[in-house]
């Protein structure tokens, strides 16, 4: 079976889970015989991971797909250059003309650059909305001139390039919600980004939802019928070695970790609230947030006034082994998310032997066991796990164990065989009809 | 003749309140009297007070024929005394029948077998001196928490004066042998071991009103039935259960209430069972051999053992700091604290910790006030890091607490002896100066002598330092 996926990112240049999750899940696919996975991007770099895949930059050639396939080390390259039915134009007044002359109605406008290409910038920023029309035009390309089975689109950037897709091709077409609208705006939702989901779930055949927390909001929210609506829980990707390096900074203190974006969704407000509760109380502890975001300056203004920092500590933005090394060093990790549809950073936090503080509001918590769990604004409950973890050495030691033997219960592979199981049934469903 | 005995355990936790860390050190209540007190009424209403009412008038009516044991422990009373004090009057009632058996027990329902022989005895005299107290009564036969037993602890018992003891009649122990006679201690043959046969006691207990069972409904004719297959390879059947199972276990509405009310006629007519109380037993049979028991037993989970409140990391840490504590509060006098270390002792604390609940969810989420091990685990040694504070400053610290105490009672008595002496030498010092105004010589030769004679007469001993 051959799927056609359209993400909007891939490490390492990414900006949360979205991209962590969609290419676990092309990994774990290798572990499905037979299936064959054509990864698209708006954009690549040229510096992604290279160890399982290898990638040609989207944005160099023409209209660029991206053919991953991972077998051992025939892995193999393709790259298509299309024969487009896209009409190129280079610049406005150009594109003024043909608009007004010769607009055929099979043919589709883009703006290329004089040699062709489409550019995509690849970031979230304010052309967004005309960059994912840009990718959802190359999309009905590729599912034009490529052969597959079925169409996987992740999170609502490439909703409409998935929809694209599937009415030019008429197969059928599988939406994997990462997240919605409502846990990124904490419920004042832009009705723009709302329109592009609604549509996106109701033009799926298929949906799969990272967690029920996410289901229910897919269901509830956006009035999707619960039948087509599959909750899949993400993994985490095994790591090996990487921490073999003995530990580093100070021996006496414990850390606290904070980390990811520091926005609203996350909760950081309630990380430093249970922060200073704890100072009150206990020496030798440090907090760390790390990670940057619209709610960064507001939360260093809250910990000055709080005369907390000179025990709690901003790094900003982490990537790579900087994360890895922050939660090495870390002795509690905690995500207290307002809404966090799933959240794979704590699966990462027991994988390096960091006791975890996860908030009930996360798709997470449906499948963690040895994690403390806490309603987000329970600053109390949040500020005595804290304490608890770092001082009776008997609950960390379960959690470190107990948790890493969980962690490495949960396999890309199982998820992506769930996700066949639903490409599957979906083709199944569209060959009857 | 056959026995029959028929063995109810009475309890419920004394459930702590939401403890956290920053209430250390300020805050040293410890008790969710809310949810206390709500369960125990509920628990009253559903079976204490209508389960009493039934067997008391089975009790008068069957005159005898009709006996029955209660294993109520030290925490229950003291919550139905607060809570609900008619409860404890029923259970006079029940007493004056004169054919009920109360056990005895550990006091807080504790876990102290498994860890100091002391506590142990100390708690077991406790709960034995407040039954005596209700039920006119001191008990001969003993029931540990949970059932739990090993030769050691039946050596204990028996070394205590009790004639017999209750266990699980638990598979790995019994072998080939059937639970369905009398035992005795190996270590101490006088103790008698009685045996639960969990097979008839859990088809009352827990599968009764199950409609899943293949067996239901279970009527009273059906279980006689069962008694009297067991009969010709039976010399005692022992039906131990939790005492809640009527009413709370098992609803009203079960059926449960008429089973109980018609068992003891079925019995009594169609087998050929006697009832009897566990001294009953010991009293008129005599073992068929010794059960060797060298690790605890309990009638908990599958195992059988005592993992449900012991094993996993959480357990034993919070398990050993609390009887690391034990030592110090030996030297402490003050009720609130002596109080507290009762009710943290209270077995049920650590079965909440148990992690065996992530597969074994449905009995040990019965009734637990928490929504996981973890949380059990963190709010309990919140409490006890509080306890052990509030011990360190009322009482002198570590091991060493023994004999500081000694020390400081010598040093008081030593100033009270400095302080007798010193008033007795004002005394003195003053008739001598009254002595002296009044002039002479020979005033002060008699002043002399009678100081003298004074001394030896009203000397206050030799001091003992």
């Amino acid at each position: 079976m051959r799927v056609l996926m359209f993400g909007w990112e891939f490490p390492p240049h990414i900006s949360g889970g979205l991209g962590t999750a969609s290419y676990g899940l092309t990994r774990g696919m290798t572990a499905v015989p037979g299936m064959e996975v054509v990864f698209v991007v708006p954009k690549s770099w040229g510096d992604e991971d290279q160890s399982a895949i290898k990638l040609v930059g989207a944005n160099n050639i023409r209209v660029a797909l991206k053919r991953i396939v991972y077998k051992g080390v025939s892995t193999t390259v393709k790259k298509i250059e299309v024969e487009s039915r896209i009409v190129p134009y280079s610049d406005p007044d150009h594109f003024w003309r043909l608009t007004r002359s010769q607009k055929s109605s099979r043919s589709m406008l883009v703006k290329t650059d004089d040699q062709g290409r489409i550019e995509f910038s690849g970031r979230y920023d304010n052309n967004l909305l005309e960059e994912i029309e840009k990718y959802s035009i190359v999309a009905s390309v590729i599912a034009s001139e490529e052969q597959f089975d079925v169409i996987h689109a992740h999170d609502w950037l490439a909703y409409p390039a998935g929809i694209a897709a599937s009415r030019v091709s008429g197969k059928p077409l599988v939406i994997h919600v990462h997240a919605t609208d409502f846990d990124r705006s904490g419920g004042s939702v832009n009705p723009v980004v709302f329109d592009i989901e609604k549509r996106g779930m109701e033009m799926a055949d298929r949906i799969i939802a990272v967690s029920n927390l996410t289901r229910d909001t897919v269901i509830n929210r956006y009035g999707i019928n619960p039948a087509k609506v599959t909750t899949v829980y993400n993994a985490v990707e095994p790591v090996g070695g990487i921490y073999d390096d003995a530990g580093e900074g100070s021996v006496n203190e414990k850390v606290v970790t904070f980390l990811g974006r520091i926005t609203l969704q996350k909760g950081p407000e309630y990380f430093i609230e249970a922060a200073h509760r704890v100072l009150q109380v206990m020496d030798g502890v440090r907090f760390v947030m790390a990670g940057s975001g619209d709610m960064l300056e507001r939360m260093i203004r809250r910990a000055a006034a709080l005369r907390i920092t000179d025990r709690f500590h901003f790094t900003g933005f982490l990537k790579g082994v900087d994360v890895y090394r922050m939660l090495r060093r870390s002795d509690v990790y905690i995500m207290p998310s307002v809404s966090e549809p799933f959240g794979i950073s704590p699966l990462e936090a027991m994988q390096s032997n960091v006791p975890v503080i996860i908030s009930k509001q996360s798709g997470v918590a449906e499948i963690l066991t040895h994690a403390v769990k806490v309603d987000f604004w329970d600053i109390d409950a949040m500020a005595d796990a804290i304490h608890a973890i770092l001082s009776y050495p008997a609950l960390s030691g379960m959690f470190i164990e107990k948790g890493r033997e969980e962690v490495e219960n949960f396999k890309w592979e199982n998820s992506a065989r769930r996700v066949v199981g639903i490409y599957r049934s979906a083709v199944e469903e569209k060959q009857k009809r | 003749m056959k026995g029959l005995c028929l063995v109810f355990e009475v309890h419920q936790p004394l459930r702590l309140r939401r403890y956290r860390f920053f209430d250390i050190g300020s805050e040293h209540y410890y008790y969710d009297d809310f949810t206390n007190e709500h369960i125990l009424r509920k628990v009253a209403a559903n079976c204490y007070l209508p389960a009493n009412k039934l067997l008391i008038s089975l009790l008068k009516h069957y005159q005898g024929k009709f006996r029955i044991a209660f294993s109520i422990t030290g925490v229950l009373l003291d919550q139905l005394e607060l809570y609900a004090p008619e409860v404890l009057d029923s259970f006079r009632e029940l007493a004056e029948t004169g054919n009920v058996e109360f056990l005895a027990e550990t006091y807080s329902h504790s876990l102290a077998s498994m860890s100091s022989r002391d506590e142990f005895t100390a708690q077991v005299n406790a709960h034995s001196r407040r039954i005596e107290e209700l039920f006119g009564k001191a008990p001969t036969s003993f029931r540990n928490t949970e059932l739990v037993y090993s030769d050691e602890i039946g050596n204990w018992i028996a070394e205590m004066g009790f004639k017999s003891v209750l266990t699980e009649g638990a598979r790995h122990i019994l072998g080939w042998r059937s639970p369905d006679y009398l035992y005795c201690n190996t270590l101490n043959p006088k103790l008698k071991v009685l045996l639960r046969n969990f097979t008839l006691s859990d088809d009352i207990a827990f599968r009764f009103g199950n409609r899943e069972w293949s067996e239901w409904p279970l009527t009273v004719e059906k279980f006689s039935s069962w008694i009297n297959a067991r009969a010709p390879k039976a010399e005692l059947i022992n039906l131990f259960m939790d005492y809640e199972t009527f009413g709370e276990h098992q609803k009203k509405e079960t059926g449960i209430f008429e089973f109980l009310k018609a068992l003891p006629a079925e019995v009594i007519k169609k087998t050929p069972f006697n009832f009897m109380t566990p001294s009953d037993v010991a009293d008129r049979f005599e073992p068929v051999s010794a059960i060797m028991v060298p690790n605890p037993v309990s009638w908990a989970d599958e195992e059988r053992d005592i993992t449900a409140w012991l094993g996993n990391e959480l357990q034993d840490a919070a398990f050993s700091k609390l009887y690391e504590l034990e030592q110090m509060v030996r030297t402490c006098s003050d009720p609130a604290l002596l109080s507290d270390w009762k009710y943290l002792q209270v077995s049920d604390h650590f079965y909440y910790m148990c992690t065996k609940f992530f597969s074994d969810g449905a009995v040990h989420a019965y009734f637990n006030p928490y929504e996981s091990p973890y949380d059990a685990f963190m709010n309990y040694m919140n409490i006890l890091s509080d306890f052990e504070r509030r011990l360190q400053s009322a009482c002198p610290g570590d091991g060493n607490g023994h004999e500081l105490i000694q020390l400081r009672r010598r040093l008081e008595m030593k100033e009270e002896i400095v302080e007798r002496l010193e008033t007795e030498l004002h005394n003195l010092r003053s008739k001598l100066k009254k002595l002296t105004v009044k002039g002479g010589k020979t005033a002060t030769r008699t002043v002399k002598g009678s100081l003298s004679g004074k001394s030896t007469g009203k000397s206050p001993g030799k001091p003992v330092l």
